[in-house]
């Protein structure tokens, strides 16, 4: 059992409680630097895709996580970061230039189109950000002379200070620029939640009626959400565009905002570490299938067999199972562990009971 | 009379739209959650049927089918709500959305795993014939689908606001505390909600199925749905159907006037269209929130 005892009221807004957990991230952040010379290319390759998953989940999960605004479109802002990035490297534009810029693009835009949607809340919200990302994708190839339509384009290799960066040709490079950006969404997103703007955000999304009695503009705070969003995920489209190499106008398709919506419900809403965990589950999921698909195979003595769609099919079930049982998804559950080892024999079982309320429509008549 | 032939077809095409968002309205209208596996069920629906009817497969009598599946598609939702959307009670609107999401995932994956990613005709006894009526050539399925739709809306609307069971269950959306106070068994009520809309889509699968080839990904079809459920406002049933129809007239038309690229986007327009100027539908029903 640890008990902090706190001395100085900067401990109150330090971002770590304790020297152990931050010398526990620091462990971490040590290992996310040496993997490049820990792992062999194919799994630098599948930590690097994790990454880029996670800055997305980490885009949108200060909108849905921290807000509470729930959207079934962020593809279409990963689509418009990639292409953004794109069309900058081939205007010559540096990359070091072109990258942060197709955020503020991504961001901008988003704001453009969250202004109308500010006054929807729940599942209208939902359902108009599900049609913008069906929209994207015909927006796409209806703007072929910038986004080369159907076709779809390729990214040139990038340098940075003179080093070349390319996916295929230097993993290790493009890993630590993922990490990189990584590093610093993170360490953004953690003084975010510490600054009175994050807080704004939690207070929206906890009740909007009573942020606003306390004072929060909740147009401008959602605004805002919804730009910081928009524009982590542009970082992360612009990324996942390198990772690619080449992509079109399917790419980016609604599965793919319902995917990271589901990624960061079963990592954990409202938790940084959420988005993370999910990444890891999204990145890691299709290599665990094919390896138990193989051992299953081996088993019954058959071949493997390819079954379509198991992926998505076996990513539901898991889902259902934590939104049944695990809302808070499996930083939630680490949570409880943690918090049964902290307190070790006065753990108990009510201790995250989640207040339930019963439903009283909002329609009126 | 090209026109008149395009509404014909349109028509058709949106009272599948109609069916389902008819699903999606009832849900809400129950228990204040949408049901985003509601174009899934209506293809697990239409899947049921054709392995029931189809001569490869089982080849039962098509009249002898429809029940069977209706039935079975009823427990299906009656079973969904038991085991899964019961549970969620008290729980945010968000995670009901992401459930059923995650649900439809699973039935699409599970009718690909029964009935593989062909497409698929429904054998019926209406296939293949027309009605002639003066220079028009009328399919007898769109007029079924059409002439089906419209009783099947007209009855809920009915049940809805005549009968007893009906309104307890509005009773039951509008406040479950209360509800429960004048002894309206709320959970049985939303359990026969969900077996209601099973129902509902299945009829729309059958429809559906019946008009052209169904395959497991035909459930995104609840995407177009879900325009003509936020056009009709999502609590009212004749303005899904209303929704419903106003999708699939603008589709053909879309086509036929509309450079081509730009007339499948019609639809999601309109739905960001009506989300932006009447943010809760065109039938609209709700109010400010009160705390």
């Amino acid at each position: 059992m640890r008990i902090v005892f706190k001395t100085s009221y900067l401990q109150d807004i330090r971002p770590w409680k304790h020297g152990y957990q931050l010398s526990l991230y620091l462990i971490l952040l040590a290992l996310a630097l040496a993997a490049p010379l820990l792992l062999d290319d194919f799994y630098l390759g599948e930590l690097t895709n994790v990454l880029i998953w996670a800055i997305a989940g980490m885009g949108l999960m200060v909108l849905t996580g921290h807000t509470g605004q729930a959207s079934l479109g962020h593809a279409a802002f990963l689509a418009l970061g990639c292409y953004a990035n794109i069309i900058l490297l081939e205007q010559g534009l540096p990359f070091l230039l072109a990258f942060p810029l197709a955020g503020l693009i991504t961001g901008i835009l988003g704001v453009i189109i969250a202004i109308p949607a500010l006054r929807m809340h729940g599942i209208y919200l939902a359902i108009a950000t599900l049609a913008l990302s069906v929209l994207m994708d015909d927006i796409i190839v209806l703007s072929e002379p910038l986004t080369g339509g159907v076709a779809g384009k390729f990214a040139p290799p990038v340098s940075v200070l003179g080093i070349e960066i390319d996916r295929w040709g230097t993993p290790r490079a493009f890993y630590w620029l993922v990490f990189a950006v990584t590093v610093i969404v993170t360490l953004g997103y953690i003084n975010l939640l510490r600054s009175p703007l994050g807080r704004s955000f939690i207070a929206v999304r906890d009740s909007e009626v009573s942020a606003q009695a306390m004072g929060v503009h909740i147009a401008r705070t959602k605004a805002m959400s919804f730009f910081l969003s928009c524009a982590i995920t542009g970082l992360a489209g612009a990324l996942m565009g390198l990772f690619a190499g080449a992509f079109n106008n399917e790419t980016f398709s609604v599965v793919i905002s319902i995917l990271l919506l589901m990624m960061i419900v079963i990592g954990g809403l409202g938790s940084i570490h959420g988005a993370f965990l999910g990444a890891v589950v999204i990145g890691f999921l299709p290599q665990f299938l094919s390896i138990s698909k193989e051992w299953v195979g081996a088993l019954i003595g058959g071949n493997t067999v390819a079954i379509p769609g198991l992926e998505t099919g076996v990513f539901g079930l898991i889902l259902i199972v934590f939104v049944l049982f695990e809302p808070m998804g499996i930083y939630g559950r680490w949570l409880k562990i943690r918090t049964w080892f902290e307190l070790f024999p006065f753990y108990r079982r009510d201790m995250f009971k989640r207040q339930k309320s019963y439903l009283k429509t909002e329609r009126l008549r | 009379m090209d026109n008149l032939q395009l509404v014909i077809s349109g028509l058709a095409n949106g009272c599948v739209y109609g069916l389902i968002a008819l699903g999606f309205v009832l849900i809400y209208k129950a228990t204040e959650a949408v049901n985003f596996a509601q174009g899934d069920m209506m293809m697990l629906g239409a899947f049921v049927t054709i392995g029931l009817t189809n001569a490869d497969h089982m080849g039962l009598p098509f009249w002898v089918a429809v029940p069977i599946s209706l039935g079975l598609m009823a427990g299906f939702g009656v079973l969904l709500d038991r085991l899964l959307i019961r549970r969620m009670f008290g729980e945010s609107q968000t995670s009901v959305v992401i459930l059923t999401i995650a649900l439809g995932f699973v039935i699409r994956f599970v009718a690909g795993l029964i009935w593989g990613h062909e497409p698929q005709t429904l054998q019926n006894p209406l296939a293949g014939r027309d009605i002639r009526f003066g220079g028009l050539v009328l399919g007898l399925e769109d007029v079924a689908v059409i002439v089906v739709t419209v009783l099947l809306t007209l009855s809920l609307y009915l049940f809805f606001a005549r009968t007893k069971l009906g309104l307890a269950m509005q009773a039951a959306s509008q406040n479950q505390l209360a509800a429960y106070y004048m002894g309206i068994p709320v959970k049985r009520v939303q359990g026969l909600i969900w077996g209601l809309a099973g129902m509902v889509a299945c009829v729309a699968g059958i429809l559906f199925a019946a008009k052209g080839a169904v395959d497991p990904n035909s459930g995104l079809l609840g995407i177009k749905a879900f325009a003509a459920a936020v056009i009709g406002g999502f609590g009212s049933l004749p303005g899904a159907l209303a929704g419903g129809l106003i999708v699939g007239l603008i589709e053909p038309f879309a086509s036929r006037y509309i450079a081509a690229g730009y007339s499948q986007i019609a639809p999601y327009a309109l739905v960001l269209i009506v989300l932006i100027v009447r943010p809760h539908g065109l039938f609209s029903q709700i109010r400010l929130k009160k705390v």
